[in-house]
């Protein structure tokens, strides 16, 4: 064990004691004043971020949830509408179709991201000058906002001015967006080009916080490369895979940006998932009503992924991996 | 100790209020530029960036505010997607600038059944000189229920068969007059290695385009009258279907480019493929004669481009010199505004709005303003064939059509475009496309 480890391991410590401490409101030894300055001052605080997070989040949503009732055409007033939006869009097929694509588009890419941000991530945690530098070429898409990647894309796709005539190469001249499938591989591999980087980074501090006594520990007992990688990384791994499989996941909910400039949904309706969906049907047909519900379902969707990938996690949350060391 | 946790305190007090001053801020400039603030006679107007526009927009209400120290203009720039939605925004909110521009049709609709707008009618009525100088054509897609609810202005746009004359020559072909001539001259281009027709699919309006002509050649105006009235199953009407199933033999027959569901209008690929040779014909707005010129090197110099009327269907009812397009852009003036703020406004529409030195603005950025009596303005440009077509085109077109997705509400116009995107993919049949699209007349 290195010293810088054992610090760290003592840090630990420290966090898991003092934890216990702030459990222990209910013992008198602590006295009663103390303990309310404590708790006084905390809630005091929280004023300030609650309030934003009343006014942004909760105050929005539940404008939301009403307006999903209600008919409104985003300049005239406001009518009620009772569930009739809601009944429109269960029996919508268009609506089941951007909720199918929403789930694929979310499985591919974490299927696709998932173990290339882990392996690139792993690559460029060691210490080598090369993999730095080939790490800062990886790390380049996440300089570049989400419109100006998706225009380079489209321009870069384009059957007859695009990279086919630009190198030369015929077989590239498809109807990258012009073909349903097609369509829909362009949207999952340009999503997975602009966040496998962020993803990568959060594996890399997550390689570099593993003990480098697991591995020599690993390797005197004869385990190789790919078995340190099996059973000690990736186990390892575990709450960073939790932390950045949920970030995939839940943001793969509200993918718009990227579609909306790459296709615009199209073609026909091949890329518009529920994101994009909630967008046209707001703001270009003018249906507040009806896009309050897609509205709403996404949040539902997200909030049911995130807390169920939470469970994941098991239910202690706060258990160290480092048991032991 | 007591100190450095009260100034900790007060660090951390100052770090909570900052976002709430700054979202504090932020409420208060939402009512920013639409606020009704100025002089008693000063009046907000919204229009949009971009050239030549920008520049002659800025240039006419400078010259007004010159002239008219007493009623002054405030003019606040856009880009265009950002204005569409701002200006939603600022209507629903009660916050609209005074004057209200826009394209008419379906969007005006919605504002003047919020009541948003003012009746322009009686005022128009008093003022006739104010009308008479445009083009009659204009004011359709101002008129709601009878009643003009905005002052058509700057350009008209028809849309334009555009060819490229070389490769004509180099076929052997003549402009097509009939719908059979066009699809024999598919086979003629494909066998030559040439994509018949040049089409930017992924914007969907550009295919919508091709719709709105061969609905008007087939049943003539009165089919889209229909649909646009809200009439029941105004999109299965028998010549509405034939001519959706005609659409789909072009596609069938390869007459739009391999690829067109790839291609962009907003990268002007779809005009770049006319003047690099790449496709022969092309159906695209007037605008697009000024970005050719500018793109295409000697391709216009040289006149290689030409332009020929839609071809007209056997048996259909549709006049060729009917026509398509955006007869005009308008402006409203806000039911919100004071008494003072709309004298303003309707000064400026007078005295104000497409003034001669306007007029010879656009004329020279290669657009036609909507006034009467300029065709000898006109035949003094370098453009002059081009823009005497478009004018006489517009003044003339026994019926100018708006385009479909201006003329209907905002709702029946996304799924128009969503359902024409299916039609052309050929995912959806003519008979689907008309019951998906019944369902939505009337909205």
């Amino acid at each position: 064990m290195t010293v810088a480890d054992r610090s760290a391991g003592a840090g630990q410590g420290a966090k898991r004691a003092r934890r216990r401490n702030s459990k222990g409101t209910g013992n008198p030894a602590d006295g009663p004043q103390r303990n309310s300055t404590v708790t006084g001052r905390l809630n005091w605080l929280v004023v300030p971020a609650l309030i934003i997070f009343l006014a942004f989040a909760i105050l929005p949503l539940a404008g939301v949830f009403l307006l999903s009732f209600t008919d409104w055409d985003g300049i005239g007033s406001i009518t009620f509408a009772g569930v009739e939006n809601w009944m429109r869009a269960f029996a919508d097929p268009t609506m089941y179709h951007a909720l199918w694509l929403t789930l694929v588009i979310m499985a591919l890419s974490w299927i696709i991201q998932t173990p290339i941000s882990l392996l690139l991530g792993t690559f460029t945690a060691g210490s080598q000058k090369y993999r730095a530098l080939l790490a800062v070429l990886y790390f380049l898409p996440l300089l570049l906002s989400s419109a100006a990647i998706a225009i380079a894309y489209k321009s870069l796709l384009d059957p007859n001015f695009g990279l086919a005539a630009g190198l030369n190469m015929p077989f590239l001249a498809q109807d990258w967006l012009g073909h349903p499938q097609l369509a829909l591989g362009v949207v999952i591999f340009v999503v997975s080009w602009q966040f496998i980087p962020f993803h990568t980074l959060i594996y890399q501090g997550g390689v570099r916080q593993i003990p480098k006594s697991l591995y020599e520990a690993a390797s005197i007992d004869g385990a190789g490369r790919v078995k340190q990688f099996f059973y000690i990384t990736v186990p390892q791994l575990k709450y960073t895979i939790i932390t950045s499989s949920t970030l995939m996941v839940v943001g793969a909910v509200t993918y718009f940006d990227l579609i909306f400039v790459i296709t615009g949904g199209g073609p026909g309706n091949a890329t518009r998932n529920l994101a994009l969906d909630m967008y046209l049907t707001g703001f270009k047909a003018n249906q507040m009503g009806q896009a309050s519900v897609t509205a709403v379902i996404l949040v539902l969707l997200g909030l049911g992924i995130a807390l169920w990938l939470q469970r994941l996690g098991g239910k202690d949350k706060n258990g160290s991996q480092l048991e032991g060391m | 100790m007591e100190h450095s946790t009260a100034s900790r305190r007060s660090f951390l007090t100052l770090a909570g209020l900052a976002p709430l001053a700054v979202w504090g801020l932020t409420a208060c400039g939402t009512s920013g530029p639409g606020g009704n603030s100025g002089g008693a006679g000063s009046a907000s107007i919204w229009s949009l960036t971009g050239a030549p526009g920008e520049t002659i927009r800025t240039a006419t209400v400078d010259a007004f505010n010159k002239s008219n120290p007493d009623n002054q203009i405030k003019l606040t720039l856009f880009q265009n997607d950002a204005f569409k939605t701002k200006i939603k925004t600022a209507i629903g909110a009660g916050e609209a600038p005074t004057m209200i521009y826009g394209w008419g049709g379906g969007g005006l609709k919605t504002y003047v059944e919020a009541g948003q707008v003012v009746d322009l009618t009686p005022w128009l009525e008093e003022n006739p000189q104010v009308k008479d100088r445009l083009f009659p054509s204009a004011f359709g897609a101002a008129t709601v229920d009878g009643k003009i609810y905005a002052l058509p202005n700057e350009t008209v746009a028809p849309i334009i068969f555009f060819y490229n004359k070389e490769l004509f020559a180099k076929a052997g072909a003549q402009p097509p007059k009939t719908w059979d001539e066009l699809m024999a001259l598919t086979k003629t281009f494909n066998d030559l290695g040439i994509a018949p027709i040049s089409l930017a699919g992924q914007s969907r309006w550009t295919s919508m385009m091709w719709l709105e002509f061969v609905f008007d050649r087939v049943g003539g105006p009165e089919l889209f009258n229909n649909i646009f009235a809200g009439k029941d199953n105004a999109w299965s009407d028998p010549s509405a279907l034939e001519a959706l199933t005609k659409i789909q033999e072009l596609v069938a027959a390869n007459g739009f480019i391999k690829g067109f569901s790839s291609i962009t209008a907003d990268s002007n690929a779809d005009q770049a493929l006319l003047y690099t040779g790449k496709a022969a014909m092309m159906l695209h707005g007037a605008w697009t004669y000024g970005s050719m010129k500018n793109d295409g090197g000697d391709f216009v110099p040289n006149g290689n481009l030409g332009w020929f009327d839609f071809p007209t269907v056997d048996g259909g009812k549709g006049d060729l010199k009917n026509t398509v397009g955006n007869p005009g852009q308008y402006m409203s003036i806000s039911a919100k505004a004071s008494a003072e703020e709309q004298t303003t406004a309707k000064k400026y529409f007078a005295e104000g709005l497409l003034t001669p030195a306007e007029v010879t603005s656009w004329i020279e950025s290669g657009a036609v303003p909507i006034v009467t009596g300029i065709e000898d303005q006109l035949a003094a440009t370098d453009a002059k064939e081009f823009l005497t077509y478009v004018y006489t085109t517009a003044k003339d077109a026994p019926n100018f059509q708006q385009s479909w997705d201006q003329a209907l509400s905002p709702t029946a116009a996304e799924a128009l475009l969503n359902n024409i995107d299916q039609l052309f993919i050929k995912s959806i049949t003519p008979e689907q496309f008309a019951s998906n699209m019944n369902a939505t007349l009337g909205q």
